[in-house]
């Protein structure tokens, strides 16, 4: 009797805000999305990473019930996907990767629009439609048509059209692509806000800094399987820091220059193709001007000098290159299963 | 006690933001709501893309008086005879061409990335294709009044009387709104918009020049009057001249608006199904 008692209340964290096993999407002979899991907890900023092709938008689309899903289950807030996409529809928001909203109306249109359809009496669909303008900066712009709008604009009233009924989950497919820094500060600022009011976002992107900016959790996919998953912390501990690449006036003196660096840094210095320069991985940027001042003593001038973070080229090459020689995925969620 | 745990339990794991239940299912006056809105939405593109108007503004003018001019002599003699002839034949064929244009632009329509967010809103599967139809209905009028009204500037006086008339003007109406629904068919069902355009002449050619629409079917073979005597078409435009040249309203009236529930029931299922199937 006790028990039955303590059992049903969970930590809220049991019931998963999104809620994916082996999500598979073909299309003709290629797997788009090829056995992806995927939990996704309520509060959370869930961050999908991946390259050109990757399978981000498909995912994406086969959760919020725009593409049917070939194999495997999903979840949104306990409700089942295919069995009930009406109810799914009722739970998301979705902001795709290309805009949609309605080229022939102005954005107060839009909005009004879309309330009136998840219906909102007119009163209250034209007041949500103001205050949603007025919180996306579009109040001066309300009642000019889309056509006339920059890419930003439509970006954020795409968003604010996601989020009429205030739905307690967010998609958002490279919600920031092809933003100017400042707009994608503010589309950064407005996410957060989101999840500040209880929401739940899962979002992809191209951009290893946005994922790292926003997400709470990431998770790297390629080729339509995940390839890591963790804390924006735990994937960079992986793929490792920052790196100093360094250029000297004088080629023949790359050598030394880089042997040099090497022991300061306690790492291996690696030639890049360009003949005159090197790189070392730099966990600790202070290093760095050790490394300045071991060569003016030694009288190495340098050429050039920079601090670059890791690429999404590099995280892939580190994470594709560990999976491949640890273990495959297949094996590795065999070993899940075990624990489980 | 347990269960009103288990209702806290699942409320605190709901976010704040969400204070709606989910509903299992669209109502029917929710649908039809959202129908109208999607009507409202059709109304709000013809405004602001009149060019889209064209074919229902100009091509009665150019069809009445053309037709009237061409086959006139020929069929009855005079154009003044032709008139309580060839008008009905008209109507019918002008509404039938608008209905075209419903299929062809809702192909376009839905490659437009507001219908992915159409998808996936909540709101009734038939609301995106039924919406346009009933905006439609605006594109009908007009093209209707524009035919009695040339026949009328071009010595047209039908016997029906103005009763006649609008029972004629809108029975064609709704025959032009029931066979929309197999050119949305067609425009659910074909990739591009030009190939649903093509397929919707071939299939609209026959059924009107393969009618009494323009020519009395006594002239034809009688092979070819086997095809026009069974052509919904020929019992609509029959029904339309009896009812504006004698304001009659005869047996094929009954016809023609049974064919037309026939078509609505099969195709309208039929859309909304390929619609779906589309997600
Ligand atoms: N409708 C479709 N038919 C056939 N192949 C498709 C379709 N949609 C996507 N694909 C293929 O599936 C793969 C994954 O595409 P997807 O759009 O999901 O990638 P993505 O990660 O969103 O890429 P991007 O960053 O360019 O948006 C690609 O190889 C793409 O060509
Ligand atoms: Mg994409």
């Amino acid at each position: 009797m006790t028990t039955q008692i303590t059992h049903p209340s969970h930590p809220p964290a049991e019931r998963l805000a999104v809620e994916a096993t082996g999500l598979v999407k073909q299309f003709g002979a290629a797997r788009a999305v090829d056995g992806i899991d995927l939990q996704v907890r309520p509060g959370e900023i869930y961050g999908v990473l991946g390259p050109n092709g990757a399978g981000k938008t498909t995912m994406l689309k086969m959760l919020a019930t725009l593409l049917p899903i070939d194999a495997g289950t999903a979840r949104i807030l306990g409700h089942d996907v295919q069995g009930s996409p009406h109810i799914i529809r009722q739970l998301i928001g979705v902001t795709g990767q290309y805009a949609s909203v309605d080229e022939n109306l102005t954005a107060a249109e839009n909005l009004r629009l879309f309330g009136r359809l998840q219906g909102l009496s007119l009163r209250d669909a034209r007041a949500r439609a103001a205050r949603l303008l007025e919180q996306f900066a579009l109040t001066d712009a309300a009642d000019r048509q889309i056509a006339q709008f920059s890419g930003g604009m439509r970006r954020r009233l795409d968003l604010a059209a996601s989020l009429i009924t205030s739905p307690p989950v967010i998609f958002l497919d490279e919600p920031t692509t092809g933003l100017d820094p400042r707009t994608r500060g503010q589309m950064w600022e407005t996410i957060r806000g989101l999840v500040a009011d209880g929401c739940t976002v899962l979002l992809t992107t191209q951009y290893l800094d946005e994922a790292d900016q926003l997400a709470d959790r990431i998770a790297v996919i390629d080729h339509g399987r995940m390839v890591a998953e963790g804390t924006p912390d735990q994937l960079k501990a992986k793929v490792g820091g920052s790196s100093l690449q360094l250029g000297v006036r004088d080629a023949g003196q790359v050598e030394e220059a880089a042997r040099i660096a090497g022991r300061l840094i306690g790492d291996t210095a690696v030639r890049t193709p360009d003949r005159a320069s090197f790189t070392v991985p730099l966990a600790d940027a202070d290093r760095a001007g050790e490394v300045l001042i071991a060569l003016r003593e030694v009288g190495i001038a340098v050429e050039s000098l920079s601090v670059q973070k890791p690429t999404l080229d590099e995280v892939f090459l580190a994470l594709t290159g560990e999976d491949t020689h640890q273990n495959s995925p297949d094996s590795s969620r065999t070993t899940g299963q075990e624990v489980a | 006690m347990t269960t009103a745990q288990i209702e806290s339990s699942t409320t605190t794991t709901l976010p704040a933001a969400y204070d709606v239940q989910p509903r299992p299912h669209v109502g029917t006056r929710a649908a039809v709501e959202q129908t109208f809105s999607m009507a409202w939405r059709a109304l709000m593109k013809m405004r602001r893309n009149p060019e889209q108007m064209v074919d229902v503004m100009v091509l009665p003018i150019v069809f009445t008086v053309m037709f009237t001019y061409v086959f006139g002599g020929a069929v009855s003699g005079s154009v003044g005879h032709y008139l309580p002839l060839i008008i009905p034949g008209i109507l019918a064929q002008t509404v039938l061409t608008a209905c075209v244009a419903t299929g062809t632009q809702l192909r376009e329509d839905m490659d437009k990335g507001v219908f992915d967010r159409f998808r996936s809103l909540p709101i009734a599967r038939i609301a995106p294709l039924a919406g346009p139809m009933v905006a439609d209905l605006v594109r009908y009028a007009i093209a209707t009044t524009l035919t009695v009204l040339v026949g009328l500037v071009m010595g047209y006086r039908p016997g029906g009387g103005v009763l006649g008339v609008l029972g004629a003007v809108l029975l064609l109406i709704v025959t032009g709104w029931s066979m929309a629904w197999v050119f949305t068919w067609v425009g659910t069902v074909m990739k591009s918009a030009q190939s649903v355009q093509g397929i919707s002449m071939m299939i609209m050619f026959p059924l009107t020049f393969l009618s009494n629409a323009f020519v009395p079917a006594g002239s034809m073979p009688g092979w070819l009057r086997a095809f026009v005597d069974v052509n919904p078409v020929s019992h609509v435009v029959t029904a339309a001249r009896d009812l504006m040249n004698d304001g009659a309203v005869t047996g094929e009236v009954g016809w023609a608006l049974l064919g037309c529930a026939a078509v609505i029931a099969l195709f309208a299922p039929l859309s909304v199904r390929s619609y779906r199937r589309k997600l």
